[in-house]
């Protein structure tokens, strides 16, 4: 009959009206200040440098000032100088540092293609989301004091990644061990002449593909 | 028995034909004189006794217009609020909460927003129409206040004519927002403006006609004797409120829907459109002026419930006779919050109909059911003095004469239009 359905409807919505009042299942909206829904790990929004101890953030970043991902950056929001000296990297070889690195937030548009291109995993993404700010010029210009975030919360944000990226460098930090010790021993042999021994161990394969899951725990993060 | 029938049924087109077929009905309530129920005009009554005798009149009337204004502005700032809520709820989101306990504040938040926004008018505006058009909306809007009999001899201005009064002030509210569509130079305002006349002459003719028979019962259109008219119990717990009626029932529906279409609220909100033309005649209205029409959106829509209750729902009457103690302004309040909470209701629930479609509804099916309605008021009023088993025959005819033609032309018009099927859903 002409009408049934717009009684119908009404029925639906009183029900709406009566349910949302005893059945918080039913609420479609989360009070966000005060509640907020637990982001899902693959969110990504930004990224930060990685370091690896949160006391020291400056000293120990990964990050090498490669510069590759000033390069590969599409909207080119980042701007990194090199360092005049050098220090030791996360596998313990000297290597240089930014002196200046500045990720502009306002012209990101978070593709991750830093991430992707880095070689150091010394850039990784954000979960940040409350970035306003009332400067659009200077507060939304990060520096890299303003970017270092330490390992530790990189395990917390994303922890499946950051178990294998701390796997694969301490994987790398053994090789390099291995390698430091063979060529020790090599040269050793080198300066006694003996009976020419077999060569030194082939360097280990690029570690970056042992997606290995008989690698040893990640030690913790050299201090 | 026939014999009978055609003489009561002689008897009474007499006394309808000579206006008495709703006898006066002189009882004063036994509590009328009681504080409570006396206590508005009291008041009224003392602040005017500090006026010298000459200035009465302007001081009665100005007393009135204030007590309208702060009453329903009032009521305007809280409906708001209620209305968001409950459609949040419909909705199952919290609506607002956050502005004071429970978001109650809300409304004086957007007051202060809406005061403190910049006005803009566009430079090809008719700039004196602009400016014009939201004044005379929210003027007519209020107008309609005068005539509405809030309680028991609560009416600010007693009317002979008071329904005709308010047809004329309410359907005046069209015209300025035509001002403000035609003024704004803007085509989406320009099409509201030519929507809200389209819909002018759809609804305006069932609007009418569907209170033509609570005028032709009452034999008057002063909405105080409408009330008076409705006043009584059978039994002391059946009020003999006009909605009770077949034919009084038939035409609160056509009357919602009209009412509906007038107040441009959902489903016929077709002038302010939101998905279709931006915000139709408000398009180009900022800060004050658009509150202004706000307000006068809200204005219209209270008065009409209003006038609903006031003609169909028994106005301040009480539905018990033991319920009379509470006063009669507060069951006419009640009653108007009652009916705009419905229309909160199907607007939280229906879809907006097409500019055809509404004026298919209202020529096609509206127009015709109020006409039959008036048939069947008239052969109410000539059967009012049968004796008991006549009254069970008047009764059964008098529902057929509104479910009947509603089936019929239901059916009728939605020949091949319902149900729809969609070809590739």
């Amino acid at each position: 009959m002409l009408g049934s359905g717009i009684l119908k409807g009404l029925a639906v919505t009183a029900k709406n009206f009566a349910g949302s009042y005893y059945d918080p299942a039913r609420m479609v909206t989360v009070e966000y200040p005060e509640k907020r829904i637990p982001i899902p790990e693959n969110y990504r929004n930004f990224p930060f440098l990685v370091s690896e101890n949160a006391e020291d953030p400056m000293g120990t970043l990964r990050c090498v000032a490669c510069q590759i991902c000033e390069k590969e950056c599409p909207p080119q929001c980042i701007y990194i100088e090199k360092s005049k000296d050098k220090k030791p990297d996360a596998t313990g070889k000297l290597q240089l540092f930014p002196a200046v690195f500045d990720i502009d937030t306002s012209v990101c548009m978070s593709c991750q293609i830093c991430v992707e291109v880095c070689p150091f995993d010394a850039i990784k993404m954000d979960q940040v989301y409350e970035i306003a700010a009332t400067d659009r010029f200077n507060d939304l210009l990060l520096d890299r004091e303003q970017l270092a975030k330490s390992n530790s919360y990189f395990h917390q944000i994303h922890p499946t990644e950051a178990s294998e990226v701390d796997a694969r460098l301490a994987a790398e930090r053994k090789a390099a061990e291995e390698k430091a010790k063979a060529a020790a021993a090599a040269k050793a042999a080198v300066a006694k002449p003996a009976i020419p021994t077999a060569p030194a161990p082939a360097p280990a394969p690029k570690p970056a593909a042992a997606s290995n899951a008989e690698a040893p725990k990640p030690p913790p993060p050299v201090a | 028995m026939s014999a009978a029938f055609l003489v009561s049924l002689a008897a009474s087109a007499n006394a309808w034909m000579s206006g008495r077929a709703f006898p006066a009905r002189t009882l004063v309530a036994p509590d009328a004189d009681r504080f409570l129920e006396r206590a508005p005009l009291a008041a009224r009554d003392w602040v005017v006794g500090f006026f010298p005798v000459s200035l009465h009149w302007l001081v009665h009337s100005l007393i009135s217009i204030v007590a309208v204004l702060a009453v329903f502005g009032l009521f305007f700032a809280f409906l708001t609020i209620i209305e968001r809520k409950l459609l949040g709820r419909i909705q199952n989101r919290l609506g607002p909460n956050r502005t004071g306990p429970f978001g109650l504040l809300q409304p004086f938040a957007d007051a202060v927003k809406a005061l403190t926004k910049e006005d803009i008018v566009p430079a090809a505006a008719d700039k004196l129409l602009h400016f014009l058009a939201p004044v005379i909306v929210v003027a007519f809007g209020l107008m309609g206040f005068a005539v509405l009999p809030f309680g028991r001899d609560i009416i600010p201005v007693e009317l002979d004519a008071a329904v005709l009064y308010f047809f004329a002030a309410s359907s005046a509210t069209e015209l300025a927002i035509f001002m403000a569509g035609w003024s704004s130079r803007n085509k989406y305002s320009l099409l509201a403006a030519m929507r809200a006349l389209a819909q002018l002459i759809s609804y305006e003719l069932p609007l009418l006609l569907s209170i033509v028979p609570v005028v032709m019962l009452a034999s008057t259109l002063s909405t105080s004797e409408i009330v008076r008219a409705q006043g009584g119990w059978t039994l002391g717990i059946l009020p003999h409120w006009n909605v009770l009626t077949p034919w009084g029932a038939a035409g609160f529906l056509i009357f919602v829907v009209a009412a509906l279409a007038e107040s441009n609220r959902s489903p016929f909100d077709l002038p302010e459109a939101e998905s279709e033309l931006i915000a139709g005649h408000l398009t180009e209205y900022s800060g004050f002026k658009y509150a202004l029409f706000f307000m006068a959106e809200y204005f219209g829509m209270t008065a009409l419930c209003g006038l609903g209750v006031t003609l169909f729902l028994g106005g301040w009457q009480a539905p018990c006779a033991f319920l009379e103690f509470i006063p009669s302004y507060v069951w006419f309040g009640a009653k108007l919050f009652g009916l705009i909470l419905g229309l909160i209701w199907i607007r939280g629930t229906l879809l907006r109909l097409r500019i055809d479609q509404l004026t298919r509804l209202a020529w096609k099916f509206l127009v015709p059911l109020a006409l039959i309605n008036l048939a069947n008021a008239a052969f109410w009023s000539l059967t009012a003095g049968l004796p008991w088993p006549g009254q069970i025959a008047r009764w059964i005819v008098s529902m057929a004469l509104v479910a009947v033609p509603f089936v019929t032309i239901g059916r009728t018009l939605s020949a091949g239009l319902a149900p729809r099927t969609y070809k590739y859903a």
